[in-house]
């Protein structure tokens, strides 16, 4: 199964603006209900992989279960503007605890 | 001991026995599956954890200079300036198979094959700052989209594993210790059945023998 798709960007604007002139399609929003409304219409087109900034995914996590269990879309947490806040490496520490029963990655650094 | 509700008979006994002979050879291979995913799932974890660490750092890098370069040029410029991209990039979509789950691919076509396509503007009104920031971000892409591909395979893997450890706990400590309880049960029923058939024999074939003495003594 091998088929055409895009890349969306969800973001603040400040934080995505750059992405846009890669090649990306940006989709600027100003809080977290706007993103989340994005981030369905973009689910349900042909958007295989959408960056959302992590300050956003945080308040959708609802959003995420939903499309937790399908192949595409990837929804891929990034930094914004203002930073990383650590939440993107703990989604990542929540599926190993998912699948393992404990965290045995990260835990070796504290 | 937990025991199915069934009839203590030897046709029952006969399906029990098959069906545990299924849920034994249907739990190794569970476990076998649960063993290999998480093989997998380890080496793609951390993969994705390196992966995120480097994206992060590179990615408020590339933040700064952008922040900078709207802070020299000022705003209207630079969203002027990234107003209409001349670079596109589509996106392949494949799978991967490992133990049955579907793991997607992403590959990627831009539009131009010209790297300075990502520079949507002209150099006369924005400043180096713009096109650091550009260029760093550009840098990161590959690296964002293998991040993609990680961290959605990552997920996935995650809820099958998952799926599949409570699959193999429920073979290993309720289905199968029912149907071992019950096989004893029906077993043990079965014997008791038999041993009282053979007292029972034994009293009327005494009773018979019993009787045929005194006709003998009667007569």
């Amino acid at each position: 199964m091998i088929y055409m798709s895009k890349i969306g960007v969800i973001g603040d604007y400040d934080s995505i603006c750059g992405f846009s002139a890669l090649g990306l399609d940006i989709f600027p929003a100003e809080n977290a209900e706007t993103a989340g409304e994005l981030l369905e219409k973009l689910a349900s087109g042909d958007y295989g992989i959408i960056y959302i900034t992590e300050s956003y995914l945080k308040m959708l996590p609802e959003a995420e279960e939903t499309y937790a269990a399908k192949m595409t879309p990837a929804i891929i947490p990034i930094p914004s503007a203002s930073g990383s806040d650590g939440f993107g490496i703990s989604r990542v520490k929540r599926y190993v605890e998912q699948a393992v029963g404990s965290d045995i990655i990260f835990n070796e650094e504290n | 001991m937990a025991q199915l509700n069934v009839n203590p008979t030897r046709m029952e006994l006969s399906r029990l026995k098959k069906s545990l002979a299924t849920a034994m050879r249907g739990h190794k291979l569970l476990k076998d599956k649960r063993d290999e995913l998480m093989r997998q799932f380890l080496e793609i974890v951390r993969e994705n954890k390196e992966l995120r660490e480097r994206v992060e750092q590179k990615l408020s890098n590339a933040n700064h200079a952008m922040s900078l370069a709207s802070a020299v040029l000022g705003k209207e410029v630079v969203n002027s300036a990234l107003l209409m991209p001349k670079q596109g990039v589509r996106l392949t979509l494949g799978s991967k198979n490992i133990m049955s789950v579907d793991l997607p691919t992403f590959q990627t076509e831009t539009k131009s094959d010209n790297p300075e396509d990502i520079f949507s503007y002209g150099y006369a009104f924005t400043g180096g700052d713009l096109d650091l920031a550009i260029g760093q971000l550009s840098e990161i892409l590959p690296d964002l989209l293998l991040l993609a591909e990680k961290e959605k395979s990552v997920q996935l893997l995650a809820g099958e594993i998952e799926r599949t450890r409570r699959r193999v706990n429920a073979l290993e400590y309720v289905m199968i210790p029912n149907y071992q309880d019950t096989i004893r049960y029906i077993t043990m029923k079965l014997d008791e059945n038999e041993r009282g058939n053979i007292t029972r024999l034994m009293k009327v074939k005494d009773m018979m023998i019993k009787e045929q003495f005194e006709n003998k003594q009667n007569v």
